[in-house]
């Protein structure tokens, strides 16, 4: 029963979300959508095990005393706190002014900005070992990305007009050509997952935690 | 006096009584049709815009033979309108009016039409074509390998390393990090992500490495933390599985970033799994673990984060290579007849590209036109 239960829930709901796309009569339709709405509830559940998850790990972490404690006291509080407030502003909580935005704003928004802001540094690093050539591949690679960030700076046009036509064939053919063969393979892939897992042959959705 | 008017006032007052006003003298043929390929309750207007167009036009509509009542307006420079608000099966009539009221641009009335749900959307003919080719081929093949077929792939070194990353990891001493993307659990990158949880749970377990699985959303929290008990479970391990082996983060893209990146520097894993559906995190996790010098595997089809892993992983599994991992992991017979279903579709679609190529060429644009999807 472990297996099949979850085996035919996923081959029902499988089976529905494939009749749903190609179907648009309300009959489908309207029970294609309730499904929908059963997923954001089942997510919002988890929710609630997610906060415990979170909870529980640095909980341990703190009564253990382990390395870097301090930390955790201070993630622990901070999501608390901001539960708390959240919840104590009720349906305003998003509102300008409120004190849950301060907090998003003020802290979130500028922790999250910062992060993003070190992928700059990260893509130079990265560059440079890309660069490097050490191959005709690498040499190829290195040539193809000279001549398209030259011609994607107004300092292209100015050197020579041919610049930037030559970056938008590199776009527009060669880098074309690839990217829809990879996004053809991967469709393909997509349907063979689909498939594998309503067929019932996929083994981690199938597997009965009963031993090798 | 008033005997020899009445056959022609008559019609004037009938068509009065029924709604109609006589349509304005250059009147113009206003087309009303179900729309199809819905789920009811959408009539599409058509017309021919005229020479000079108003600045708006009025849209009448009268349900049945009662009388006309404006529903909307719309700018003049249109020559379409969807009224989406109608029951199935009641007929409708329309009008337009020009606005501002006094020209000469009316339309005449539409015919009756009548709104209905579609029990098949014929726009996506082409889709349906295409899956139900590929799933009589996956079945095909799955019955092929079911009667003992057996089928050579080209080998994928990504997928090879996976075994070796976690084989290092254990000769080090140090743990093993899985990624599963930051998507959720109902993204396919995501589902596929989880599959491939299960092999590696399976391996660390045998080999009594250390598994971390960060996640970014409490579903695939939730999931992976079932997957991951599976994996130590089918192995006859359940006794080394641990509750804090599958973490759930937070659903921010950054805030996970950071959390990811201070696992890699703290614990310093031997081996980074990075699979599943990756966007701007992909370089700063990527390059985090570059430094850590840890090996790393990357595998998405997210197309625009490819380069970002080519240059900062041992491995990446390039779009169709990421998925077909569960099949050349577990070596299933019947996984791996999927995988000559999905080899076979490709050289149809190929064909399909070429034909289609060549009817272009000669002006023939029918068989170019069914497979388009947009």
């Amino acid at each position: 029963m472990k297996r099949e239960v979850p085996l035919l829930i996923s081959v029902v709901a499988g089976v529905f979300v494939l009749i749903g796309f190609f179907i648009p009569h309300p009959v489908i339709r309207t029970t294609y959508d309730d499904i929908q709405q059963w997923v954001i509830i089942v997510v919002a559940f988890t929710y609630v095990l997610g906060v415990a998850n979170i909870l529980r790990i640095n909980w341990t972490h703190v009564s253990r005393k382990e390395k870097d404690w301090p930390f955790k006291i201070v993630l622990i509080a901070g999501m608390l706190l901001t539960i708390a407030i959240g919840m104590s502003e009720g349906t305003a909580y998003l509102s300008d002014g409120s004190r849950f935005m301060w907090i998003y704003n003020t802290f979130y928004s500028s922790m999250s900005a910062t992060m993003f802001a070190l992928l700059a540094f990260f893509i130079a690093s990265a560059a440079f070992r890309a660069f490097r050539v050490r191959s005709t591949e690498a040499f190829l690679l290195a040539v193809a990305a000279f001549i398209l960030m030259l011609g994607r700076v107004p300092i292209g046009n100015a050197i020579h007009p041919v610049l930037p036509q030559a970056a938008d064939w590199l776009m527009e053919i060669p880098q074309n050509a690839a990217k829809r063969g990879i996004l053809m393979g991967a469709a393909l892939g997509v349907m063979a997952t689909g498939f594998r897992i309503i067929l019932g042959i996929e083994k981690t959705y199938g597997s009965d935690g009963g031993g090798a | 006096m008033i005997r020899p008017s009445a056959p022609i006032l008559l019609p004037v007052l009938i068509a009065v009584a029924l709604g109609l006003s006589a349509p304005a003298a250059s009147a113009f043929p206003l087309e009303a049709a179900d729309t199809p390929n819905d789920g009811g309750g959408n009539i599409t207007l058509t017309w021919e815009p005229p020479a000079a167009a108003p600045a708006q036009w009025e849209v009448l509509r009268a349900q049945g033979r009662g009388d006309f009542a404006p529903i909307a307006t719309i700018a003049g420079s249109l020559s379409a309108f969807h009224d989406d608000s109608l029951r199935n099966g009641v007929p409708y009539r329309y009008r337009l009016v020009a606005l501002p009221a006094g020209s000469a641009l009316d339309s005449e009335p539409s015919r009756e039409a009548m709104p209905a749900a579609s029990w098949f959307d014929t726009a996506k003919l082409n889709v349906f074509v295409v899956i139900a080719v590929f799933f009589v081929l996956v079945r095909f093949y799955i019955f092929r390998a079911e009667g003992g077929k057996t089928w050579t792939f080209r080998s994928i070194a990504g997928l090879a390393a996976i075994e070796e990353a976690i084989g290092r990891s254990t000769e080090m001493g140090k743990g093993v990090l899985y990624v599963p993307g930051v998507q959720d659990i109902d993204d396919i990158q995501t589902i596929a992500s989880m599959i491939l949880l299960g092999n590696v749970a399976r391996m660390t377990a045998k080999y009594e490495t250390p598994l971390t699985v960060p996640t970014n959303s409490p579903a695939v929290y939730t999931v992976a933390d079932e997957v991951v008990k599976a994996g130590y479970s089918d192995v006859g391990r359940i006794d080394a599985y641990r509750s804090d082996q599958v973490r759930y983060i937070t659903t921010e893209q950054f805030a996970y970033v950071a959390a990811v990146n201070g696992i890699m520097l703290r614990e310093r894993p031997a081996a980074n799994l990075f699979l599943g559906a990756f966007f701007a995190e992909s370089l700063l996790l990527a390059e985090t673990g570059h430094e850590t010098g840890a090996i790393q595997i990357a595998g998405t089809a997210n197309v625009h984060q490819l380069p970002f892993f080519v240059v900062a992983c041992d491995y990446t599994l390039i779009g169709e290579e990421y998925y077909a991992a569960s099949a050349y992991l577990s070596k299933d017979a019947r996984l791996l007849g999927s995988l000559k279903a999905s080899d076979t579709t490709k050289i149809l679609l190929l064909a399909v590209i070429v034909i289609a190529a060549v009817l272009l060429t000669m002006g023939q644009s029918g068989f170019a036109e069914f497979f388009a999807t947009q």
